[in-house]
């Protein structure tokens, strides 16, 4: 199946159109969702940081430290993707699974057209293309947000919270980041088109498909980031 | 023209189609005719390879479409149009685009004469004007009007309707035969209708073929079904009362 996905697109100058706007459509849809998640997150990262460091030899910049190591290692990339599974991987099923049980699909292929690249390849592109972009703005906002908890609640301090955040600072973080949510957005929505083209009956099982598609994608990427983790970081 | 060699297709364990053979001629309006149910949906999409068929053959101008592979199959549709009973519309593109699309996906033209080309498709189907309207804003028979401009659009060599003037008002449905009939003989292709109106049978079918029981029951041109002592038949074509009035008033004239 992937093969066919994978198989020159029939014109470029649509393929680009298409993919265009499958960025809209699954990553530009998505950065208000995403926004207030990651401020949450890393607000709620920070606090239970601070509340649970009462140790006299902990330095308080370790709140801005585990801040920013557990959003790059984790939070941003994982629990971000995992959301996106539910909505884009559901939105992805029914627009496939509705256009296969209404015969579009078989109208696509009677012009000669190959359905499954015509309609699979922009949005896996898009998405390769556009998940990093969310992340590294889901990291971004995610540090804003345990900031302003600080702040506000007057747990620590706007320099040691900085200080902690820039301290032990390795790229490779968040090379890893980005490939986990690449890795993530692919499995996304090849398991989510997968499920959306093989629909079988009517608008019932086009429901069934999406929600398959959602439990499918999001186990894949759970076990997709073990065997990452044990990749990149061991 | 089309020929369909002992073809068989089932789904699961239960048996659709049996044995059919069948050869539908260029330049001829060729009808599938039969009861709801009885596998001339399935029989038309074994044909273009929606469905594999579990025996038999397909040519197309003696080529076997059954052995192609996916490339070549893809070259081959090229030629083909077809209408869908449930028309298939493309929800996300307006009318225009719905239309467009074959030509935007494989014609060397500019947007100016692909335009051309959908409005004067828009105009053989009476739907002048409605360019911008989205699936969802049609009713069921404009639906269909629109399918058969887009089937017409790449100007194909084979042309299956499954069902073109269901749903339409008798005006409009023989606006759509006449269509079918003028595109048949002017373009010289091969067309394939499925049809349950006796009307337009008897109107626009040169050949024609009756499905029953998954079998080729009966096959034919129009005068001979009008005469045809085969029971199945007799009993679909006069099904009403009113076509047994007129069968009855032709006897008494002869
Ligand atoms: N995808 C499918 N899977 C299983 N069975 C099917 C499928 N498509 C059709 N059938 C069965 O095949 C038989 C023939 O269906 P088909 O759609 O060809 O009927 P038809 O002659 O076109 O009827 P109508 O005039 O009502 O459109 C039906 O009994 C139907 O239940
Ligand atoms: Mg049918």
């Amino acid at each position: 199946m992937l093969w066919i996905v994978f198989s020159k697109p029939e014109k470029a100058r649509i393929f680009r159109i298409r993919m265009f706007d499958e960025i809209q459509n699954i990553g530009i849809n998505s950065i208000p969702i995403v926004g207030l998640l990651s401020m949450f997150m890393g607000g709620v990262i920070a606090l239970q940081t601070a509340s649970n460091m009462d140790s006299p030899f902990l330095p308080e910049y370790t709140i801005g430290f585990i801040t920013r190591s557990s959003t790059i290692l984790e939070f941003s990339p994982t629990i971000i993707s995992l959301i996106l599974a539910g909505k884009i991987g559901s939105n992805i099923a029914s627009e496939i699974g509705t256009m296969r049980v209404t015969e579009q699909i078989d109208a696509l292929e009677i012009m000669g057209v190959n359905s499954l690249s015509f309609l699979v390849l922009p949005k896996i592109m898009g998405a390769v293309v556009f998940f990093p972009v969310l992340i590294i703005f889901s990291i971004g906002l995610s540090l804003i947000g345990g900031w302003l908890s600080l702040i506000m609640s007057g747990l620590a301090s706007t320099e040691t919270y900085v200080l902690g955040i820039r301290s032990f600072f390795e790229i490779g973080n968040i090379v890893y980041a980005l490939v986990k949510c690449v890795v993530f957005a692919f499995a996304i929505v090849s398991v989510s088109s997968f499920y959306g083209y093989y629909t079988k009956g009517g608008a019932l099982d086009v429901g069934k498909s999406s929600t398959q598609a959602i439990v499918t994608s999001s186990i894949v990427i759970l076990i997709c980031n073990f065997f990452l983790t044990q990749m990149l970081l061991l | 023209m089309i020929e369909i060699k002992n073809l068989d297709k089932s789904f699961g364990d239960r048996q659709i189609l049996f044995d059919i053979n069948a050869t539908f001629e260029t330049g001829k309006v060729n009808m599938i005719i039969g009861q709801s149910g009885q596998g001339k949906s399935v029989l038309t999409k074994c044909i273009v390879g929606l469905h594999e068929p579990d025996n038999g053959a397909v040519l197309f101008d003696g080529n076997n479409f059954t052995e192609m592979d996916r490339v070549e199959r893809k070259d081959l549709r090229k030629d083909i149009g077809m209408l869908f009973q449930a028309s298939a519309l493309f929800d996300s593109m307006n009318v225009e685009q719905n239309i467009m699309f074959p030509l935007t996906m494989f014609a060397k033209h500019s947007k100016k004469e692909m335009l051309n080309r959908v409005n004067f498709c828009l105009e053989r189907v009476n739907l002048e004007g409605k360019n911008n309207l989205l699936p969802a804003e049609l009713s069921g028979g404009m639906k269909k009007r629109v399918a058969i401009a887009r089937a017409i659009a790449m100007n194909p060599k084979y042309l299956f309707c499954d069902e073109p003037n269901s749903g339409l008002d008798p005006q409009t449905a023989i606006v759509i035969d006449n269509l079918i009939r003028e595109i048949t003989y002017e373009s010289n292709i091969t067309t394939v209708v499925i049809s349950h109106d006796m009307n337009s049978v008897i109107e626009i079918g040169d050949n024609i073929m009756f499905i029953h029981e998954g079998k080729d029951w009966w096959q034919g041109d129009k005068n001979s079904i009008i005469h045809t002592d085969n029971q199945e038949i007799i009993d679909f074509v006069y099904a009403s009362d009113f076509m047994k009035e007129i069968k009855d008033s032709m006897k008494n004239n002869h």
